[in-house]
């Protein structure tokens, strides 16, 4: 049961992302999270609303994206993706693979801000605008 | 109103990732070999770090270790007696160890100067889940189950035994009256960890000791290259 103090963390990266963007508000924040990140999807979003009330982040919706486990297979040569984490086995050749490629992630993919217009200073480098 | 994406591509636990390799590399510098121990509560990692802690410093070998409790002493204390400095961490509720935490301890740890040992070994909270998500700077990570535990314990947990370098099974010694199934147990553990070396131990009758010194001995000499 660590996923309040991984909240934490969350909260203060994205604040102290958001305070470059003066005046925005946060809408979301999207994280990705691998199946073997030892965190738990419902956990997270029970916190999420506990550390971000009085935050600049309250309100701000907290997006889950999974990432799945990929191994490279010694034995076929290819990376697999694997159903579960009962087995490390490559789904294609049936041989035990080690190599995880991909599975342990946990981090803060992107946040979606508001902000108003006309606001000096904010050159659009990035990102995507929608109204 | 103008909404925008802003990407952060960052890893939640940057600091703690980052106050880790910090650590890794002051080990490396100091050509000490650092042990991550972690299992459920009542694995027996203290009687296995214990034995552990005596037969290394019966060698002459210079090791010293840090281990994690919510709270008390206790565990600090039976491990000192083998002769070999301890520190307790008491966490006080948290689940797990964190890599400021070992950074704390490492100052002013009288008597003790990295450069000066050959192994730390650092006894994490007993958890399975929490710990596999942080790195302490350790080289090896071991994960240890009972033979009371059930042989599906890898399988139950299976983000932690993944993430470790070596496993210890403890308590042989009571394995038959609790109907252990040795094979069984084996085959979760590889099949979590494919390839992992598995040491079957006992810190009532020393079995399985010789084999995990040696392991620990050749590690070390791969750190010194």
């Amino acid at each position: 049961m660590h996923e309040l103090s991984i909240v934490e963390s969350v909260v203060d990266a994205v604040t102290e992302t958001a305070a470059a963007y003066p005046g925005a508000r946060v809408l979301a924040v999207k994280l990705r999270v691998g199946v073997l990140a030892a965190v738990v999807q419902e956990s997270l979003e029970f916190c999420w609303e506990l550390a971000t009330v009085g935050t600049p982040l309250a309100g701000a919706a907290l997006v889950v994206n999974k990432v799945s486990i990929v191994v490279h297979c010694a034995a076929c040569g290819r990376d697999a993706e694997l159903d579960g984490v009962q087995s490390f086995r490559c789904p294609n050749c049936g041989e035990l693979a080690a190599d995880l490629r991909q599975g342990r992630e946990l981090e803060i993919e992107s946040i979606e801000i508001e902000e108003p217009d006309a606001s000096p200073g904010n050159a659009l480098v990035q990102g995507q605008e929608k109204k | 109103m103008t909404t925008r994406i802003v990407e952060l591509r960052r890893g939640i636990l940057k600091k703690n990732d980052e106050l880790a390799a910090g650590l890794r590399e002051r080990f490396t510098r100091a050509n000490v070999l650092v042990l991550n121990l972690v299992s459920s509560p009542g694995t027996g990692k203290t009687a296995f770090l214990e034995l552990t802690l005596r037969r290394l410093t019966g060698q002459g070998a210079k090791a010293a270790a840090l281990v994690g409790d919510l709270e008390t002493d206790n565990d600090a204390r039976r491990l000192a007696a083998s002769g070999a400095p301890v520190r307790q961490i008491n966490t006080h509720g948290i689940c797990h160890l964190d890599a400021e935490m070992i950074g704390k301890q490492l100052e002013n740890w009288a008597g003790v100067e990295l450069e000066r040992l050959d192994y730390l070994f650092i006894e994490n909270v007993g958890n399975l889940v929490c710990p596999s998500s942080y790195d302490l700077g350790e080289k090896i990570r071991v994960a240890l189950l009972s033979v009371t535990e059930g042989e599906d314990k890898p399988l139950k947990y299976p983000t932690l035994f993944n993430s470790a370098d070596a496993a210890a099974i403890t308590k042989i010694d009571i394995a038959e009256p609790c109907g252990f199934d040795r094979e069984l147990a084996l085959k979760n553990i590889n099949e979590i960890r494919p390839g992992i070396r598995i040491f079957e131990t006992s810190a009532k009758t020393g079995a399985g000791m010789d084999e995990w010194l040696a392991y620990l001995d050749a590690q070390r000499a791969v750190l010194k290259g």
